[in-house]
């Protein structure tokens, strides 16, 4: 699964080089020969790490910052092998264009699917160790001894023999001519000392004094600012629009046309303002070719995802034994259809995107998950070579997988085609992301289980009809017509390797899991979680339904089939315990168990219901096995908000559409929590060792279902379709 | 033009008095540390201080304020990131994306001003601000500690 998402982040253009750069050469941060720089020397010791003469250690990091904490976990990793002062850490991002020129020397930039230090772990760890390596052998040289007799600490080296020391910054440059070692010992786990530690972030300062400049504080001499308006319905197109209303509105420089190989179609009037750009496109007439699903809406929705939930075509992702024996034999059948929507990402930065384009370059300013898929972007939309464009990362306001996808930056440069030379700043209004995102795939699920006498599950189908996030983003990433992403966390374990990540938790005899693909004229994207987020519904909320008509205890109900799975079982049983599972307090407690990008997660909610269908989460606990955990507290920050992303779409948010347009066009009708609706989280991180598993994403998976079951236990009713809104109310 | 008093600074603006603050702050005085997230007061990252009081500034029209107001952004707040929110943050690693934070920032600094030791409900009642990432945990810790510190 890993190997698929990035190989659909990466791209509309051929000039990602192969895997085969991917070897010792990027593990070890050397620069190709022949590759220099354009100023024929770099001051650095590789590609990794940077050493200035004061001992400031500058980690260069890939992967985007968007909130997750990546960029710390990777320094300290860097930090660990340099045998560095973390207190003299510092980071800086690398272009994509650099990364380009150096046959991709800092690997992937595409930072989603809770890869972002898993992913980068192994070669940024060499990097950092190849580089100590370096520094040693830089002293030892100007020492003349042996580099077997010298150690580093804490940013010194030291001669074993004699009493000679010397600090890091003295010898960076002198190390940095050194050719790199083409092998390199990494620590064991058990003598880390900087990774493993719950240390602050390195970003924090200046995220509290307002000074961290995000993509939209971008500001550039001569600036022009552009607000834009999409064609409102999916697969429309801008027909005309009326220049002559606005043009003598303040500020306004002009109106340009936007249509994208993306196949957006739209107007973005351009300003000295953005408050100006705005007003003047809130004022612009523009008429629009609605197209074909001018007529969309919420019914059309439903009766096509019904539609596929008891089709005879679909495609198997998981199966084995005898399920219709199994149901044939079945002493009780259990059947209930589950819902999840649509969903936004809304990160709290809308979208933007900051161009300069002259007949020879095209620089891009802009936050992304994907620095070189944006890169790809400026230069498929300007016509130039990937050499002459070049994209600078800002840290993101938040992202949740909407950034991946590049479509404001092919917008910027079209508008900016219009005004060579000038720097121009596409701002999206909070109206235009509600409209235009790439939303979380909506399905529904027939499940049915059977149960024999003894109250044993026998087996058990789950039919999952609707969206392919695949079929709507990169078809030639489906699998004869099949996307096999649709069945996350339900995959069997062992059928394909690089789909191990996301293995169904439990053993079941009988089992049938497959996907009536009904796709909807709706923008599927990754959305935080992704396709975990459904399925661990309707598994969970289903084994509730299962065990309860079996008059069993849930917990047991789901252990009785964890057997093989000692690790979902351990983090299940870890929130049990905690939570009081089994205690006759009074309290409504619910359970939920998945395994999602590589980590073992489980959640346990307590909730209280009052008359008026009122739903209080109390507390929730929540685990999780990453394996390998590298900075705790970062690990358990990450779990407190998984649960408000998770929990958020459980209770209040849905994308629905009326004559084929976005009725929830702003926080007032696509609600987000709030801290007073903040469960108590108790995030128990327990790392078992000897992998490394995600953090960003897994307990969003077991957000919703536990709090789900834990109303069933309150109330006696089941949910079975998000949000949850009104629907305990009377 | 009209004159503000911005951050302890008399500024001259030369804008629309229809245009919100945010804007005003962003675009012509050009400090972005008040941020823009929806336009409507909904979610509250363009919180700044008017005479001591957290306004969203998004809805806030310059036609609004007059010369002997004054105006705190977050840029204003503290001269470094002394201030006992900003403190109590720092020490929880509380921000995650970051975006929200500085009016989150001034919302909890506004609230403190006439609440300085707010229970849990006061809390709840008074700080309506989003954050995606989902920080509130240690936002609600932040603000105790805060209190404290004051």
């Amino acid at each position: 699964m890993n190997d698929l998402i990035n190989g659909i982040n990466v791209t509309r253009r051929s000039f990602v080089v192969g895997a085969s750069v991917a070897g010792a050469g990027l593990s070890l941060g050397i620069l190709p020969a022949g590759r220099a720089a354009a100023d024929g020397h770099l001051d650095e010791v590789n590609a990794w790490v940077v050493i200035a003469p004061d001992d400031t250690v500058t980690v260069r990091v890939a992967r985007s910052e968007m909130g997750q904490g990546t960029l710390t976990g990777l320094a300290q990793l860097v930090a660990e092998e340099l045998e560095c002062d973390w207190e003299k850490v510092t980071w800086e991002f690398p272009t994509p264009g650099q990364s380009l020129a150096r046959e991709r020397v800092w690997g992937s930039f595409s930072t989603g699917g809770s890869r972002g230090l898993r992913g980068s772990q192994q070669y940024m760890r060499e990097g950092g160790a190849a580089a100590r390596m370096m520094l040693i052998e830089a002293a030892a040289q100007q020492w003349g001894v042996p580099a077997a007799e010298c150690y580093a600490e804490n940013s010194v080296i030291y001669h074993r023999g004699s009493r000679r020391k010397t600090r890091f910054g003295k010898v960076a440059d002198a190390a940095g001519k050194l050719a790199p070692p083409t092998e390199v010992k990494l620590k064991p786990e058990s003598e880390w000392k900087v990774a493993g530690q719950p240390l602050k972030r390195l970003d924090t300062a200046e995220k509290l004094t307002g000074k961290l400049v995000y993509g939209a504080d971008i500001q550039l001499d001569g600036m022009l600012l552009a607000s834009i308006k999409d064609c409102p319905v999916m697969g429309g197109k801008l027909l005309s629009y009326d220049e002559a209303a606005i043009k003598d509105m303040p500020g306004v420089r002009g109106v340009v046309k936007v249509e994208t190989s993306l196949g957006t179609s739209g107007v973005a009037v351009v300003a000295d303002t953005w408050w100006q750009a705005n007003k003047a496109l809130e004022k612009l007439p523009i008429e629009w070719d609605l197209g074909p699903n001018a007529e969309f809406d919420d019914a059309a929705l439903t009766a096509l995802l019904e539609s596929g939930l008891d089709a005879d075509e679909a495609f198997v992702g998981n199966a084995g034994g005898d399920i219709a024996g199994a149901f044939g034999a079945a002493e009780q059948m259990v059947e209930a259809v589950y819902k999840v929507p649509s969903q936004n990402h809304a990160p709290m930065e809308p979208m933007n995107a900051t161009a300069v384009l002259t007949k020879d370059q095209c620089d891009v300013w802009c936050p992304t998950q994907n620095g070189e898929s944006a890169l790809a972007a400026a230069s498929e939309a300007s016509g130039l070579p990937i050499e002459q464009c070049e994209v600078y990362k800002t840290i993101l306001g938040g992202g949740f997988g909407r950034r991946g996808r590049p479509d404001y930056v092919y917008q910027v440069i079209e508008v900016a085609k219009a005004f060579p030379g000038t720097p121009i700043k596409l701002q999206w209004s909070r109206e235009e992301d509600q409209r235009h995102g790439f939303f979380h795939p909506t399905t529904m699920a027939k499940m049915r289980g059977s149960l024999d006498a003894d109250g044993k599950l026998t087996g058990l189908h789950v039919r999952i009809s609707g969206q392919s996030i695949l079929a709507g983003l990169s078809p030639q990433a489906l699998q004869d017509g099949m996307d096999p992403l649709v069945f996350q966390t339900l995959f069997k374990h062992g059928v394909a390797p690089n789909m191990d990540d996301h293995a169904i938790s439990y053993d079941f005899e009988n089992l049938l899991v497959d996907h009536a693909m009904r796709n909807p004229p709706i923008r599927p994207g990754f959305w935080r979680g992704v396709n975990m987020n459904q399925n661990a519904i309707y598994m969970e909320c289903f084994m509730d339904e299962l065990a309860a008509a079996a008059g069993r205890d849930p917990l047991e109900f789901r252990l009785a089939h964890m057997e093989k799975n000692p690790k979902g079982a351990a983090v299940l049983k870890a929130v049990a315990e905690r939570s009081g599972w089994g205690r006759k307090d009074g309290k409504h407690r619910g359970l939920a168990v998945t395994y999602g990008f590589g980590s073992y997660v489980a959640a346990c909610a307590d909730v209280t219901v009052s008359g008026d269908g009122d739903v209080k989460i109390d507390r929730i606990v929540a685990a999780t096995d990453c394996g390998t955990a590298v900075n705790p507290q970062q690990i358990e920050a990450q779990v407190e908000g998984s649960f408000v992303y998770g929990l958020s779409a459980l209770l209040y948010q849905e994308i629905t559409y009326d004559q084929g347009v976005v009725e929830q066009q702003n926080f007032h009708t696509y609600p987000s929590m709030r801290i007073k609706d903040m469960p108590k989280v108790e995030a128990i991180v327990m790392p078992s060792g000897g992998f490394y598993g995600g953090v960003g994403e897994p307990t969003i998976g077991v957000a919703a279902p536990a709090v789900m079951n834990a109303i069933y236990a309150a109330t006696g009713k089941r949910v079975r379709s998000l949000p949850l809104k009104e629907q305990l109310k009377a | 033009m009209k004159s503000l008093k911005v951050n302890g600074k008399r500024i001259e603006v030369d804008a629309d008095e229809g245009t919100p603050l945010l804007w005003v702050i962003r675009e012509q005085l050009g400090m972005t540390g008040t941020k823009f997230g929806c336009g409507i007061a909904q979610c509250g990252a363009c919180t700044i201080h008017i005479d001591g009081r957290a306004v969203r500034s998004c809805v806030y029209p310059l036609s609004a304020v007059s010369d002997s107001n004054e105006i705190t952004t977050i840029e204003g707040l503290s001269r470094d990131g002394e201030h006992p929110v900003q403190q109590a943050w720092a020490e929880l690693d509380t921000p995650q994306c970051g975006y929200c934070q500085p009016g989150m920032i001034m919302a909890v600094a506004g609230m403190l001003n006439d609440t300085p030791n707010p229970s849990d409900e006061q809390i709840d009642a008074q700080i309506t601000n989003i954050c995606r990432c989902g920080t509130f945990q240690r936002v609600r810790e932040g603000i105790h500690l805060a209190a404290k510190k004051s």
